[in-house]
């Protein structure tokens, strides 16, 4: 049995004994049980698992749990509160961005990602941000305009 | 006879049993099993337990004026868990802010039909959720009146409460449930519908999706995300070639995984399976890690199949050929043969479509843990009855003893019609003495091991006159069928299969004949969101716009001179192999109407000003197509540049799905067809070699992504009354695509394309 591994999730810390080769996404969803980080390829295709790590975006099904130790992972559930949503949450509600949904945890994660480095980005920006995330169902533009409207509303 | 058929719903194969008989036959059942067919039976009357309308089943109001509405459809996108609450909270008079939706579990005898697919919910469902939630209302209003010892006329309901006009005194929902709770529903000639003049929530689409909420927080659950104490993670090594049994397996060094608890070993079901696994050998362990590492580590030996040799080019010439040889005849007016020897001008073409995989987001997973001799499920499901019925099935237990909640679909477009991942997890939970274990399929299992879209070879002929005006039109299809996952391979298409697009033909050409040639099932085939339109709407309405060409005349006028004046079609009725299907539904009621047809073709060319100027290398395109019994016209404008790449800027899609109810998710699903449109056009194919699925993830099974997306879809709806009975939604949107974009190449550049996916065909 290896060391457990320490990192902080959502701003808790948390202690994992999960083998150090176990991509995060498997540690949130089987460990912690945080399923807002969803499991769609298994390869960094779709980003349907995309977390924050320090801030930056990573697909957590192909980041291993030893190379997050010490450092703080956010997921959709540590976005914004049930009273006081997140900005991208409204506007992803407000442009009935969602049809399965499935795509939705990353799209907005990636969206987060993006408004923190780049407060005002073009639309030709925010598409290039999220041009690797998968939606099947196929609500692309209202994806592009839900992320527009958190810029516009702030 | 269909008995059992009806306890373990098949969709579209057998409810044509159930209505006609026919499909008992083309199955080979025994004569004897086959009873006298009872009168025709059409819509949601012929799906398997029918409808319920019964408010004490779907709604629940509390003390405190919450009403909770039960949806009994599945979620996987379509905006159900909106649509069917929204309806009966109209006619309830409820406000929607104190109304609640939860999901049935899988209970068809309690629910009525819950086989989500086939464009169906609100179809079937409109009438029975405003009964419902009218009958409600009433109980509320007897309730008041009683209360107050006054007369039923002098009450009405009127948003969340029971008015009594005279006195104006009011009475809350919540003050009335109780008492309402013990009253019987009025009888259904009863009811008394509002007047639809009175809507607030019908047709005006201004309710969000109840969804929205958990999906944006992470609260939404899954078929993958349920969690249960104790449970435990597979995955499952299926069979890499369709039909080949396990000879051997090593599982030591799975079993050295940390984390792995169990190798089982999984029978698969000798063919026609249905939806029962395909068998192999699943490693269980503590996490899903751990699962997928033992799975690595198996050292598996399998014994060969017969559908060892499918090969995808190989089998493409062979459905070609087959397609240039006189086949079985399904419409046959006029003299085809004669009228294409006469003709001024001949024009023929051959159209090939691939495999697809459905590729929904979301992976198939279920979750079973059984107690005490029964089997709970917890699942995405399209068909949770169906779950049940199959789970009861091979476990040997009563249907009774299976239980199923039904979580969100992140996606579903007929994968998840076939619940073959729902009975392994059952047999796993078995095989850990009824420990919960969730079965979870990687995208490669999901990729490789899916109920495929039909591979298809369409061969059209065309006769035009002098004028360049259609004499004669011939359009034969080949495609190995779906029927072979229910019975013996029947080699030909099901009645459901050929009346997609392909016997329903709408064309005023005198002379014309429909013909489908015979195909062998090497793989599962399962339907994949429009099914079997996508193939021939692609040819049929290629093809109209090649004749436009030959004809020197301009696609627009010439798909609307082909669809000649506006008429009802007389298709065939009676028996198999001709009877046209009709989606199921009563052709008095849903006929084929080309004057539908005719309008959406004129609003979607109007909207998108057919005939404006483009830059060079654009180009419009327009197709049309009647499926689901909803009428869509498409209009794409493509851009393709000096390299070949393809852009899409706009899109006009015209909808006449009759009267709706919630037009934001009309608009939304027409959106999400032109992008799944775009990816089957464009780039996603499955394809064999020695048997086995040649793609394995999103890497070499591409679907659209956000930069090539159309990037604007402009939805038109054409306005209805109450009185032209509702059509699906989820599925017409797509068929139109993918021709209107190889239309639009065509005027654009010049190059026809008639075999998908695009991919590289347009690059220098």
């Amino acid at each position: 049995m290896t060391a457990p591994t320490k990192l902080q999730v959502n701003g808790r810390a948390v202690t994992v004994a999960a083998e150090p080769d176990t991509p995060l996404l498997y540690v949130l969803r089987n460990d912690l049980a945080l399923n807002g980080a969803k499991f769609g390829c298994g390869l960094g295709q779709c980003g349907a698992c995309t977390v924050l790590v320090d801030g930056q975006p990573v697909r957590s099904c192909v980041t291993d749990l030893s190379a997050v130790a010490g450092r703080s992972v956010t997921t959709l559930e540590g976005l914004g509160t049930a009273d006081n949503l997140h900005k991208l949450q409204r506007a992803f509600i407000a442009e009935q961005a969602a049809q399965c949904g499935y795509c939705i945890p990353g799209m907005i994660m990636e969206a987060k990602a993006l408004l923190d480095r780049m407060p005002e980005p073009a639309e030709a920006e925010i598409r290039n941000a999220l041009a690797d995330h998968l939606c099947r169902c196929g609500t692309h533009n209202r994806i592009v305009a839900a992320v527009q409207r958190a810029v516009r509303e702030g | 006879m269909a008995r059992i058929s009806i306890e373990q719903p098949s969709r579209r194969l057998l409810l044509q049993g159930v209505a006609a008989g026919g499909l008992l036959l083309a199955l080979r059942l025994p004569a004897a099993a086959v009873e006298a067919a009872p009168e025709a039976k059409y819509g949601a009357d012929a799906m398997p337990h029918g409808v319920v309308r019964d408010p004490h089943v779907f709604v629940s109001i509390a003390p405190d004026g919450i009403v909770t509405i039960l949806c009994h459809r599945a979620e996987m996108g379509q905006g159900v868990r909106t649509g069917l609450p929204m309806i009966i909270a109209e006619e309830l008079d409820a406000d929607w802010a104190k109304v609640r939706v939860r999901q049935a579990p899988g209970d068809e005898p309690r629910y009525g039909n819950q086989d989500t697919d086939g464009s169906r919910s609100t179809r079937h469902f409109l009438q029975p959720m405003r009964e419902c939630g009218a009958a409600a209302r009433m109980l509320l209003e007897d309730a008041a009146a009683a209360r107050w010892g006054v007369k039923r006329e002098e009450v009405a309901a009127r948003n969340h409460e029971v008015v009594h006009a005279p006195t104006g005194r009011t009475l809350g929902y919540g003050a009335l449930a109780a008492d309402a709770a013990k009253l019987r529903p009025p009888a259904l000639e009863a009811i008394r519908l509002k007047d639809p003049a009175s809507f607030r929530y019908i047709g005006k689409g201004e309710l969000g999706l109840v969804d929205n909420f958990d999906i944006t927080t992470g609260r939404a659950v899954y078929g993958q995300d349920t969690i249960l104490p104790g449970m435990l993670f597979a995955v499952v090594a299926r069979p890499p070639v369709f039909g080949a049994s396990l000879a051997a397996v090593d599982d030591g060094a799975a079993l050295k995984v940390p984390g792995v608890v169990k190798v089982v070993r999984i029978e698969g079901t000798p063919a026609p399976a249905k939806f029962q696994p395909l068998g192999g050998v699943a490693v269980v362990a503590r996490n899903t890690w751990a699962a997928m590492q033992g799975r690595e580590a198996l050292k598996l030996r399998w014994n060969d199949s017969p559908h060892a040799g499918y090969d995808s080019e190989a089998y493409r010439a062979a459905l070609t050929e087959t397609s240039r040889k006189p086949a079985r005849r399904l419409r046959d007016e006029g003299d085809a043969t004669d009228a294409l020897a006469k003709a001024a001008k001949r024009v023929a073409a051959d159209y090939y479509t691939p495999h697809l995989a459905h590729a929904q987001m979301e992976p198939p997973a279920a979750t079973a843990r059984i107690r005490d001799g029964a089997c709970e499920v917890w699942t995405s499901a399209q068909s949770p009855y169906s779950v049940r019925g199959e789970v009861a099935a091979r476990l040997k237990l009563p249907i009774e003893k299976v239980t199923v909640t039904c979580e969100l679909l992140g996606g579903g477009f007929g994968r998840k019609s076939k619940c073959d991942y729902a009975v392994e997890a059952a047999l796993l939970s078995q095989a850990m003495d009824g420990q919960p274990v969730k079965v979870v399929w990687t995208r490669e299992d999901d990729i490789q091991h899916d109920y495929f879209h039909t591979v298809a070879a369409d061969h059209l002929e065309a006769g035009l006159d002098a004028e360049g005006r259609a004499s004669a039109w011939l359009h034969r299809s080949v495609f190995p069928s779906i029927g072979s996952i229910f019975a013996p391979d029947p080699k030909h298409g099901m009645a459901f299969e050929v009346g997609m697009g392909l016997q329903d033909t709408p064309f005023a050409v005198p002379n014309l004949r429909i013909e489908n040639g015979e195909a062998e099932a090497h793989t599962r085939i399962g339907w994949f969101r429009s099914v079997l339109n996508v193939p021939h709407v692609f040819a049929m309405q290629s093809f109209a716009a090649e004749l436009a060409h030959a004809a020197g005349r301009d696609q627009k006028d010439y798909l609307l001179e082909l669809i000649g004046p506006p008429r009802q079609i007389p298709l065939p009725q009676g028996t198999e192999p001709t009877q046209y299907w009709n989606y199921n539904e009563d052709p008095r009621k849903y006929p084929v109407d080309t004057g539908r047809l005719r309008r959406v073709v004129e609003l979607a060319a109007e909207k998108a000003d057919w005939g404006r100027s483009l830059p060079p290398r654009h180009g419009l395109g327009i197709a049309a197509h009647r499926s689901f019994v909803t009428y869509v016209a498409t209009v794409v404008e493509v851009a393709v540049d000096d390299q070949g790449r393809v852009s899409v800027p706009r899109v006009d899609v015209a909808v006449d799905c009759g009267f709706f109810v919630n037009p934001d998710r009309i608009r939304s699903q027409m959106e999400g067809a032109c992008v799944m449109g775009m990816s089957l056009a464009m780039k996603s194919a499955i394809t064999f070699k020695g048997g086995q699925v040649q793609q394995s993830n999103y890497t070499d099974y591409e679907v659209c992504r956000i930069d090539d997306a159309p990037r604007e879809v402009r939805v038109h709806i054409v306005p209805a009354g109450i009185e032209v009975p509702p059509g699906g939604v989820g599925e017409p949107g797509l068929p139109p695509f993918a021709p209107a974009l190889c239309n639009a190449i065509f005027a654009a550049v010049g190059k026809r394309i008639r075999e998908l996916p695009i991919a590289e065909q347009l690059k220098a």
